[in-house]
């Protein structure tokens, strides 16, 4: 798999204070560093090493991954708004690399 | 990518040094990491649940629910694998319940545990058996 | 050496028994297979009477034989982990590329309409007489229509756009032609299906039409059916191409294995399909 690509399904709008689930998924090998390759030298970890989700600046959830999470990391959880705004997404990578998804949301 | 069970294996027996190299870059035992996560607090029952499958036909991909009302944050681990850790994650004020659905890697059948940190800075713990079957089969 | 044996039930479910230690279990026929809430599919559908009773009654998706958890990664497109391969098939379709500065969809259209049912009569024999699988079709759309590489038939790019054409027929009958210009590749296949491979001496039928239901060491024999490919295997954490499958069971018998889109796989491809007649197209289905 190339890049790692994320990808979030949670609804176009909420009640106010009713909890809504929200999953995401994001294509990346997490590799664990404890393989070995070909010649027998371990193979460098490289993972999702942290996930979080905002909601306008609000802390919802805030992740630490280790290689003992699969591969294409699925993360689900439930968040309550009380306002329309938007959700906010990152994971980081070993590599350094950041990836960003939002999804804005509306009060029901 | 592929990490098998067989690849865990090879690493386990794959000599000393590489071992006692590597092993304090990535091996904690799950005594280590529930200490390290309490600071050595009592650890009490009831409160958290697991929810994983009793038989998994691929210990690569094993979904697993952690569910602790009230927890300011919980710890996933696999205390049969070589490094205990899976996960923590804490809720902060936006989350609408305190539950995360993931899914994991199990190097072999083993007690999935899950210890939460309650609001009041209590701690609660709950494990799951997994069977993990080493498949293989048709490549 | 190759033995032609079609009643040899005994002997092997002897050896699978002597492999396996081998424990029944009958697959979750009750369980229902409907995707994202609304898409119902067919996943038990009455045997084609080539079979000639050879599967029973029915023939049945592999979905019926794997565990609960397995089953549900394929209820909802967004926990099926193939989606991004999807994805990337989806970008793909869309990019030019080559020396004729084309896009599939400049002559296809939207993936949606022009690929829809392509793969339920996969593989078919074209009019210039080969019988040509998917990976056929797309790459001589690249290398003759397009001017661009040809894809390799087991990488990324080729299984990722083969799952996202099979899911433009997803939820109809596999209807593959087994007679007139198809006929003498069906023959083929069903010769290679019945003939023994290997140290271990097993053919296809030995364990997925006499021994499918028994466990063989942790795993749960099914039909071995096709309809849900190109599967997304665990295992692999990645996609897995009808060829590579067979290639990987040919291996377990311990005999050398045909090559990937050569003729041999391709006839054993269009039998295999026609087995499964009936079932609803499933890929990109999810397999441990
Ligand atoms: C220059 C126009 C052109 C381009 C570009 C093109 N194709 Fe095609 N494709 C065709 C034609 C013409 C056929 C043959 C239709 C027939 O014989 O029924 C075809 C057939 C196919 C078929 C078999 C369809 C069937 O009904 O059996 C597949 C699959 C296919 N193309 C995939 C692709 C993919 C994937 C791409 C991009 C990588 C692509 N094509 C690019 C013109 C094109
Ligand atoms: C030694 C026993 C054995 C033999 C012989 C064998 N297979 Fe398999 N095959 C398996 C096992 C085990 C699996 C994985 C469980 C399952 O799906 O049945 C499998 C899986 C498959 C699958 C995937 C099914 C799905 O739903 O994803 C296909 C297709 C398949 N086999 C085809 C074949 C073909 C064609 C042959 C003959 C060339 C063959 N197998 C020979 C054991 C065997």
């Amino acid at each position: 798999m190339a890049d790692a690509k994320p990808r979030v399904k949670a609804p176009a709008s909420a009640a106010a204070g009713e909890p809504f689930a929200i999953k995401t998924l994001i294509s990346h090998e997490m590799e664990s560093g404890q393989r070995k390759d070909g010649d027998g030298n371990l193979i460098p970890q490289k993972i999702i090493n942290r996930f979080t989700c905002d909601f306008n600046g609000t802390n919802v959830v805030d992740m630490t991954l280790s290689g003992g999470v699969s591969a294409n990391p699925y993360i689900e959880f439930d968040a309550m708004i009380d306002q329309a705004g938007e959700l906010k997404f990152t994971w980081y990578d070993d590599d350094g690399s950041v990836y960003e998804d939002a999804k804005t949301i509306d009060l029901a | 990518m592929t990490y098998t069970r067989r690849d865990a294996l090879v690493v386990g027996a794959g000599g000393l040094a590489v071992l006692a190299m590597t092993r304090a870059a990535w091996a904690v035992t799950a005594d280590e990491a529930i200490a390290e996560f309490t600071g050595g607090a009592a650890m009490g029952e009831g409160g958290i649940t697991l929810t994983a499958p009793e038989i998994a036909e691929n210990g690569n991909v094993v979904p697993v629910e952690v569910d602790a009302a009230g927890a300011a944050e919980i710890l996933v681990l696999a205390p049969g694998n070589p490094s205990a850790t899976i996960c923590t994650v804490a809720f902060g004020p936006a989350a609408g319940s305190q539950r995360l659905s993931t899914r994991i890697r199990l190097a072999k059948s083993q007690d999935v545990t899950a210890v939460a940190k309650m609001a009041d800075g209590s701690f609660v713990s709950t494990s799951q058996p997994v069977k993990v079957t080493v498949g293989g089969c048709g490549g | 050496m190759r033995i032609r044996a079609k009643h040899s039930a005994a002997l092997a479910s002897a050896l699978v028994i002597a492999l396996a230690g081998a424990a029944r279990a009958e697959p979750d026929l009750d369980a229902k297979l409907v995707i994202n809430g609304d898409l119902e599919m067919t996943t038990i559908a009455p045997a084609p009477a080539h079979l000639e009773g050879a599967l029973g009654d029915n023939v049945i998706s592999g979905w019926h034989y794997r565990d609960a958890a397995t089953r549900q990664m394929e209820t909802d497109d967004f926990e099926n982990p193939a989606m991004s391969a999807v994805d990337e098939a989806l970008a793909a379709w869309d990019t030019v590329d080559g020396s004729e500065g084309k896009s599939c969809a400049d002559c296809h259209g939207a993936i949606e309409e022009g690929m829809k049912g392509v793969t339920a009569v996969l593989p078919k024999v074209t009019e210039a007489g080969a019988l040509w699988s998917a990976e056929d079709f797309i790459n001589d759309c690249r290398t003759n229509r397009m001017g661009a590489e040809a894809w390799d038939w087991d990488k990324d790019p080729m299984k990722n756009m083969t799952a996202a054409i099979a899911l433009q027929s997803r939820g109809m009958p596999v209807n593959v032609a087994i007679d007139g210009a198809a006929a003498p590749f069906w023959e083929q296949g069903k010769e290679m299906y019945y003939t023994r491979y290997g140290l271990l001496q097993l053919s296809c039928a030995n364990c997925h039409e006499q021994n499918n239901g028994n466990y063989i060491r942790a795993d749960h024999l099914s039909q071995g059916q096709i309809n849900g490919f190109p599967v997304f295997r665990l295992k692999n954490d990645g996609l897995v191409s009808i060829h590579n499958r067979f290639a990987g069971c040919v291996r377990d018998t311990r005999a050398e294995t045909f090559s990937k889109g050569g003729p041999e796989f391709h006839a054993l491809e269009l039998y295999v399909a026609s087995r499964g007649n009936g079932l609803a197209v499933e890929g990109p289905s999810v397999r441990p």
